[in-house]
């Protein structure tokens, strides 16, 4: 029994959770002490309902309601944690996923409330957009040797102009945010498929949910199970070695950028398109799912299916903030506590270390411990 | 046209600063990408130093609008340093956690305090509209800021201590070869926490400046607007050398200066662009500048790599 604990342990699949849960244990912990600081009458029941959320409500009809509206926006995010993991494994860091992410519903929104196309063509657009944005970080990237991450801010601050200025042709005259798609263009809305019902008619339920899904699977399988995964991440991890076997490493990277991209548009397509949230056009700051991607993917330990929990728990705690008591605290600790957890993910590779440490430590130890026994046996 | 030069400067100014703290940090081998959260951090520091400070001198006002600024600065970047230089933390995930930390922080610190003297006020907005004078010299119409002469001093400081002293050249040599630095007896460790910590007290400078530039109260929800980053294109347009950042800082400082002030010339409003092509403008520069230079850039050798005493 003691054995199948050590292996346990070493297993790496095991550490990256024990380690997200310290993270997360530790980022609610400090943020909990932030809000004693700033007011510490209520800082136990505010805490508390940040991390309820929607169990806030004691009515489970309305209570599943709200459950179905943080499933819609976890659908976008779980999108681009994606997006900065596939690029991450290939060794890039896609900060312009907040960027693509813009470029993405600027698209879609603009094809729906414009064009009035089918949701499905949005869709395409969307992702499109956002992979062109991709592809000019890795263009840039792997010929002209820009850091993806600085070509990634700039292209994030270009496409914000660039999308306010495009949506004011289709903002409401009265108010600085676009029109509603549902009311100009019911076909551009994203069909439910039934799934609604399931969450007390929460109209903004939709197949984006169930896609987002079906989407982290196929790139877990990608990455994993593929030659063409394969090649990406190899290129990750030597960029000199995979072009000595004869792989295509320009292309790796542009091609990685361009999926990453991909994805992080399509989750803008994801959200927008349900009709949930109207774009302002006033916005003075590139929407913040791209950044918390970033969070949710090494909450995630990088991988596919573990970002798929971690954007559920991220979204969870940022709608959560919504419930704060708003005359003592501000609904930004959800992002303080997210940012705080985006730092200690800083430390993951250090408890790994430590993880490793204890098993080794707890390996010798039993190894000693049956010599003993093997010496005292043999003496009798 | 006076108007122009003024912003050019004063941008120009803040991007010196910023650019000079990216220089210092990954001269010594860390890539500090948290600036953009540094700058926000020394701008809240001074911006809350300025508004507690009614009714005093403008000296005392500007030395410790100052002195506070560095000193958040200093002490926020000192989250990077022990965790990439002591923790071997991934640069630029811990970069990207400080952008994102700094911004909330400020917003959660700032409303905390507006909620608590005001429970209606909901804003991240902190007013300093007369303490923001004592930065002013008006000489001749062009409205001479105190800060413009410190970046103007730390630049001249910054080359000297980089070219001309024992500690900037311990400090390259860690950004190069750091195995080679300490087999001759330099601490890299500590030369790497001292590049950051530079780096910190400079970000800090940059912010304060950047939001006395233009306004006269600083909505913290908005940060700095990807200054941060600007500021490291700056840093790799000028090939990591003070001198070259001081001239790179000039030409982003013009293109930045229109987005501010282009309403004021006729010939700009006749072209009829919206604005927002002048508030792209610095970004479509620093990119295409930095897809012509970068091919041949001269980064430190050892930058991103984090230093293990006894690996080869």
């Amino acid at each position: 029994m003691n054995k199948e604990k050590r292996s346990l342990l070493k297993n790496d699949g095991v550490q990256s959770f024990i380690a997200s849960i310290i993270c997360i244990l530790l980022g609610l912990l400090l943020g909990y002490v932030v809000l004693l600081f700033i007011n510490p009458a209520g800082a136990g029941e505010a805490i508390t309902s940040l991390v309820k959320n929607f169990f806030n409500y004691p009515n489970t009809t309305i209570a599943l309601k709200y459950f179905g509206s943080t499933l819609v926006k976890t659908a976008p995010l779980l999108m681009c944690s994606l997006s900065i993991l596939f690029a991450y494994k290939v060794g890039l860091f896609n900060i312009g996923a907040a960027g693509q992410y813009a470029f993405g519903a600027g698209i879609a929104i603009y094809a729906a409330l414009a064009w009035q196309l089918p949701w499905w063509v949005c869709l395409l657009l969307a992702m499109a957009a956002g992979a062109v944005l991709g592809t000019i970080s890795g263009i840039l990237k792997s010929y002209c040797n820009v850091n993806e991450v600085i070509s990634g801010i700039m292209l994030n601050w270009i496409t914000l102009y660039a999308m306010n200025d495009l949506l004011t042709n289709v903002k409401e005259s009265a108010s600085p945010y676009t029109m509603h798609i549902e009311s100009v263009s019911p076909q551009s809305i994203m069909p439910t498929l039934g799934l609604d019902t399931l969450f007390s008619n929460n109209q903004y339920v939709t197949i984006s949910i169930p896609i987002s899904i079906i989407i982290a699977i196929i790139v877990y399988i990608v990455m994993e199970k593929t030659k063409f995964g394969y090649e990406l991440k190899a290129t990750g991890f030597n960029k000199n070695a995979a072009k000595y076997c004869g792989m295509a490493e320009k292309r790796n990277t542009i091609l990685t950028l361009l999926i990453g991209g991909g994805l992080a548009g399509l989750g803008a397509g994801l959200f927008y398109l349900t009709g949930f949230e109207q774009w302002s056009c006033g916005q003075s700051a590139v929407p913040a799912m791209g950044f918390n991607g970033i969070a949710a993917a090494f909450l995630g330990g990088l991988n596919p299916i573990g970002s798929i929990f971690s954007s559920y728990f991220i979204q969870h705690i940022t709608v959560g903030g919504a419930y704060l008591d708003k005359s003592m605290y501000c609904t930004q600790i959800s992002d303080l506590i997210s940012s705080i957890i985006i730092y200690l993910c800083g430390f993951v590779l250090f408890m790994k270390f430590v993880m490793n440490n204890i098993a080794a430590k707890r390996e010798e130890k039993a190894k000693a411990a049956a010599k003993a026994a093997e010496q005292e046996g043999g003496n009798e | 046209m006076s108007l122009l030069i003024q912003y050019t400067i004063l941008y120009a100014s803040v991007l010196i600063l910023v650019a000079l703290g990216g220089c210092f940090s990954e001269h010594s081998g860390v890539i500090n990408l948290g600036l953009e959260g540094i700058m926000v951090m020394g701008a809240l520091g001074g911006a809350l130093t300025m508004k507690y400070l009614i009714g005093y001198p403008p000296v005392v006002i500007v030395i410790l609008t100052i002195l506070a600024a560095a000193v958040t600065g200093l002490v926020f970047s000192a989250l990077l340093a022990v965790a990439c230089i002591n923790f071997k933390a991934d640069q630029t995930i811990v970069g990207t956690a400080l952008n994102m930390l700094g911004l909330a922080a400020a917003t959660v610190i700032v409303k905390a305090i507006n909620i608590a003297e005001n429970p209606d006020n909901v804003s991240s907005t902190v007013q300093y509209i007369a303490q923001k004078k004592a930065f002013l010299v008006n000489i001749g119409g062009f409205d001479f800021n105190w800060m413009m002469l410190v970046a103007l001093v730390i630049l001249i400081a910054a080359y000297i201590v980089l070219y001309k002293t024992k500690f900037g050249l311990r400090l390259m040599a860690c950004g190069e070869h750091p195995q080679a630095a300490d087999s001759v007896g330099i601490n890299v460790y500590k030369m790497r926490w001292s590049g950051v910590l530079i780096s910190g007290v400079l970000g800090g400078l940059g912010g304060i400046m950047y939001i006395i530039a233009g306004a006269s109260e600083w909505q913290f929800e908005a940060g700095v607007a990807g200054f941060g980053f600007l500021a490291l294109a700056v840093m790799i347009f000028g090939q990591w050398k003070p001198h070259r950042i001081a001239l790179a800082a000039l030409l982003f400082g013009l293109f930045r200066a229109l987005a501010s002030v282009y309403s004021g010339f006729d010939f700009l409003l006749s072209l009829q662009l919206s604005g927002s092509i002048y508030k792209m403008m610095p970004y479509i520069i620093s990119l295409i500048v930095l897809a012509l230079t970068s091919k041949r850039s001269r980064a430190p050798k050892a930058e991103g790599i984090p230093y293990e005493k006894g690996q080869r």
